[in-house]
């Protein structure tokens, strides 16, 4: 194209007069699919709305959430003295603690998540990258865990250990981060023979730079994509052991725990079950449209 | 070519094996190998361009990543500069890797979808010269993007907006960022458009003649390798079956391989194509695993004889300009 | 009396950018026995072609124009007629061997499949049809190797495995979409004596896509050029390698690496093929084109015939002679 390398100097210099183009990430790409896709979005905004309501709305409220009034024991949802959603058994307003008992489950999934995410990331990312014996000890392991009955293991560790927040989290985190470091372990397999990352080493770019700048920006995808997925996993789980009676304690609520005292109540006064029942699994539609806006979004066939 | 310059590059007697895993043998069994590359040398003198040419399982990609270590050689000798390379530590090879660098078949699988064309022609530098500055690492990529055909605009687009031959321009910038003494290119040109093709081709000519570079070109097509190639190799099951100076191979070959590849190849040209004498190959092409005995090629071969498994035969000089493993030849 | 009459077929596609329309404006006809060959790079249109013709076309896609088979036109006929078209009177084998056979059926499945449907035959004679046609496809020990699966044969096998399977009916028209692009280059050669020998024997019609010239020169007596979706040069092959009038031709065929010329360098045609999407207005190839004027980036260059030349079409605002005779400018890499 150039006689000579001044040309193409002069040449260069004169083009980067130019305006540069921004150019489009695939990241770019994803987020216009994901706002094509209105149920995704509206779960999105919904979600938003309920975190908030959780997180601020107890504020607003008159009601404390273990209030109790002896006056309006099991009272149906009423307008007077805002009690929007009832009372449950012991006069205590519902409303609150229903968005009280969110706050709860909310904060467990997004606090046992962070947690299985990043433990299944690490196992998953090492066992791929390292390949070999090591790959199939770490894996044996995880198939280990797969085998072993969960619920059976979160009674003991409940029973022995007890039924503070943290130990909770931890429970559940425990059961939750095998999928993930799968799904991690096969993806990174499959990079590690891409032809990008063989140019890497070509260049001589060390191992951890090539762990860090080609192989993990290009695993965030299915991360995202199996986080969104083991959310509501988590705050069922949370809600199942809640059901049993090994969740969190009295006077801490979650919607688990909320779900175990109107089930036995619910032909006397159904409006306890109803509306933490209708929360949970509100939040939990919302969780798996968005996951599967968030799935169809960042397929990589569909470049 | 000067005879009396050293070799840049000197590979003797090369080997590479998988050793492939049979699912329903036992584990204490031992595992078969699988010979890619059996047993290939040359030398290769700066500014040369040297063909490797064969079809597919020849084991031309493998000796490709062997000659940069992607896929470690198992025994044999590569000689760069006269440092030997062949079992040496990584860290050794690091050196190595600012004069060899490599252009792949697929251009888009082979740049990271995630980073900018900035990033990925700045990478080189950035690791080995760690200690140049952003804005100095980024007038040496504008200037690498002009010097390769691409405009200085697209300096912080992603690979997936730009076409195959635009792709694998940015993999040539990146190849050449670092002046490297040899590229090796494994059949960039296979998955392009047959008019994009001619652009790389002269693209790697001219830069070739410009920077003094050499280039291993591999490819499976011998059409292609003749505009660029001073001396050709063609492989087959590993081993080389003719290595020759480009005029006598195609106007004289000796090795019934490269006859009947050079017949084959369609010419656009309907009286010669129809009136042609194709030298056809009887059968399939042997199982890597379970090569023939003595000559690899005799299973195939129209003019096999029964000497031709008795033992395998070593690349001879036939003319000045041109060796075959033949022994019909 | 032609086999097959297209006449002025487009397809579309409906996308989230719009409408794409793939091909534009393509006739040709094909006669008994003669072989037809599509030429183009990619996004040139010419796989779509085809696959509307079999009525393969994705969901968003639409065929326009008319395919005349028998006088039935192949882009309205209802799925049931066309059925008994497909696989019998007209068959297709596609490029890659591999993914075009089920890899969980035996090849004799597969093949006595075909004649069962078609021809209402009982499982073991139709067995015995098959191991013929796989015998006449060259394709040894016959009776043992009909049921292995796929991944059993070789590239080069399965290929011919696929031509047996689609020559099983005897159609008149067989259309093969780049046959020999993922072939070894040895093998290819096989393949298309393979294909002259068998065109001889049962003196099928050929509607051979590629974009190997050589292919084509070896294998068929009308061209059709294809770039941008639209026909830039159609005629008798001979004539066409003879002497070509079309830009991109003679772009095409200088830009070929070929083993009769011995001459050093290759023209490369500067630019990459077009964006189906966001085709320029005006001729297609007109931003790479050495010859291109205001003309030719404004307008279409209708499809006409060569003034002397019977059968040979060209769709070029420049004059015949100035685009032969002018070598093209030997950019050095575009």
């Amino acid at each position: 194209m150039f006689k000579n390398k001044d040309d193409a100097l002069v040449a260069s210099l004169g083009q980067a007069l130019q305006p540069e183009l921004q150019g489009r990430s695939l990241w770019f790409y994803a987020r216009q699919r994901f706002k094509r896709n209105r149920a995704a979005v509206f779960s999105l905004g919904l979600l938003i709305c309920i975190t908030l309501a959780c997180v601020i709305g107890p504020f607003f409220l008159p009601h404390a959430f273990d209030s109790a009034d002896w006056d309006a024991m099991s009272r149906p949802p009423t307008l007077q003295n805002w009690h929007l959603f009832g009372t449950d058994d012991s006069g205590r307003d519902l409303l609150v603690r229903t968005l009280i008992g969110g706050r709860i489950s909310l904060m467990v999934g997004l606090l046992a998540t962070l947690s299985s995410v990043s433990l299944g990331i690490a196992w998953g990312a090492t066992a791929g990258f390292l390949g070999g014996k090591v790959d199939a000890f770490m894996m044996r392991i995880v198939d280990m865990m797969y085998a072993v009955p969960y619920l059976l293991i979160a009674i003991l560790m409940v029973t022995l250990l007890g039924r503070a927040f943290y130990l909770v989290v931890i429970t559940i985190t425990v059961f939750s981060w095998m999928d993930m470091a799968r799904v991690v372990r096969g993806q990174t397999l499959s990079l590690r023979s891409k032809e990008f990352v063989e140019a890497a080493r070509a260049i001589g770019v060390p191992t951890r730079r090539i762990i860090f700048q080609h192989i993990v920006p290009n695993l965030l995808g299915i991360v995202v994509i199996y986080t969104t997925v083991t959310v509501p996993g988590v705050i069922l789980t949370e809600s199942v052991l809640s059901f049993l009676g090994l969740g969190i304690q009295e006077p801490m609520t979650s919607w688990g725990v909320l779900i175990h005292d109107g089930a036995q109540v619910m032909e006397i006064s159904p409006w306890i079950l109803i509306f933490p029942g209708l929360m949970l699994s509100s939040a939990l539609y919302c969780f798996n449209y968005i996951g599967d806006g968030m799935r169809d979004a960042l397929d990589p066939k569909d470049r | 070519m000067a005879e009396a310059q050293q070799p840049i590059l000197s590979v003797r007697d090369l080997k590479v094996e998988f050793s492939i895993k049979d699912a329903k043998a036992w584990p204490w069994t031992p595992e078969r190998a699988l010979k890619a590359v059996n047993g290939i040398s040359f030398d290769l003198h700066a500014g040369e361009t040297l063909g490797v040419v064969g079809e597919s399982g020849c084991g031309k990609s493998t000796l490709a990543r062997a000659i940069l270590n992607l896929n470690p050689a198992n025994s044999g000798s590569i000689r760069w500069m006269g440092q030997e390379m062949q079992g040496a530590p990584e860290a050794a090879w690091l050196s190595v890797r600012k004069d060899v660098q490599m252009i792949f078949q697929d251009p888009l699988a082979s740049l990271n979808p995630r980073m900018t064309v900035a990033q990925i022609i700045g990478e080189p530098l950035r690791t080995h010269h760690p200690e140049m500055s952003h804005d100095e690492v980024m007038v040496k990529v504008r200037a690498i993007m002009a010097r390769v055909g691409l405009t200085a605009q697209q300096i912080n687009r992603y690979p997936h907006e730009f076409s195959g031959g635009q792709c694998q321009r940015i993999g040539i910038a990146r190849a050449l960022i670092l002046s490297p003494m040899l590229i090796v290119c494994d059949e960039p040109v296979s998955a392009l458009d047959v008019s994009i093709q001619a652009q790389i081709i002269n693209l790697l000519k001219e830069l070739q003649k410009e920077l003094g570079l050499a280039l291993i070109f591999i490819a499976h097509d011998l059409a292609v390798v003749r505009h660029i190639s001073h001396r050709i190799m063609v492989m087959y099951l590993g081993r080389a079956m003719e290595f020759a100076q480009k005029s006598a191979l195609y106007n004289d070959p000796r090795h019934p391989y490269t006859q009947a590849l050079l017949s084959a190849i369609p010419i656009p040209d309907p009286d010669l194509e129809r009136n042609k004498v194709v030298q056809l190959l009887q059968g399939d092409l042997p199982s890597p695993m379970n090569p023939p005995s003595g000559c690899v090629f005799r299973t195939r071969c129209p003019k096999a004889q029964a000497e031709c498994a008795a033992e395998v035969p070593e690349l001879r000089a036939l003319t000045p300009n041109s060796q075959a493993a033949c022994i019909l030849a | 009396m032609n086999l097959l009459d297209v006449k002025d077929l487009a397809v579309q596609f409906s996308t989230q950018d719009g409408l794409v329309y793939a091909v534009n404006g393509l006739s040709f006809d094909l006669a008994k026995g003669q072989t037809l060959g599509i030429v183009g790079e990619s996004g040139s249109g010419k796989s779509q072609t085809v696959l509307a013709l079999m009525g393969l076309l994705a969901r968003n896609g639409k065929a326009t124009g008319l395919a005349l088979y028998h006088g039935q036109n192949l882009l309205t006929l209802p799925a049931a007629e066309l059925n008994r078209i497909r696989g019998n009177r007209m068959a297709m084998i596609f490029q890659d061997p591999m993914t075009s056979l089920n890899p969980y059926l035996t090849v004799e499945r597969q093949m006595t499949e075909v004649l069962q449907l078609h021809k209402g035959q009982d499982r073991s004679s139709a067995r015995a049809a098959c191991v013929r046609m796989l015998d006449a496809v060259r394709i040894p020990e016959a009776a043992k190797r009909i049921d292995m699966y796929p991944h059993e044969f070789s590239g080069g096998m399965r290929q011919r495995v696929m031509i047996a399977m689609a020559l099983l009916c005897e159609p008149e028209v067989l259309i093969a979409d780049e046959p020999t692009t993922a072939l070894d280059v040895t093998v290819q050669a096989q393949m298309l004596l393979l294909l002259r020998d068998l065109q001889q024997d049962f003196g099928t019609a050929i509607v051979l896509i590629t974009h190997d010239l050589g292919v084509v020169a070896g294998l068929c007596d009308q061209v059709v050029v294809l770039y941008g979706g639209r026909v830039m040069e159609q005629g008798n092959a001979q004539q066409l390698f003879k002497s070509a009038s079309h830009p991109y031709t003679l772009g095409l065929l200088k830009a070929v690496p070929r083993m009769d010329r011995d001459d050093e360098s290759l023209l490369a045609i500067p630019g990459a093929p077009p964006n189906m999407a966001h085709l320029p207005k005006g001729c297609p190839f007109s931003p790479r084109c050495a010859f291109a004027d205001a003309q030719c980036h404004e307008t279409l260059a209708p499809l006409q015939a060569l003034p002397g030349e019977t059968g040979q079409l060209r769709a070029c605002h420049r004059d015949v002679a100035l685009v032969r005779s002018t070598p093209q400018p030997e950019l050095a890499h575009g």
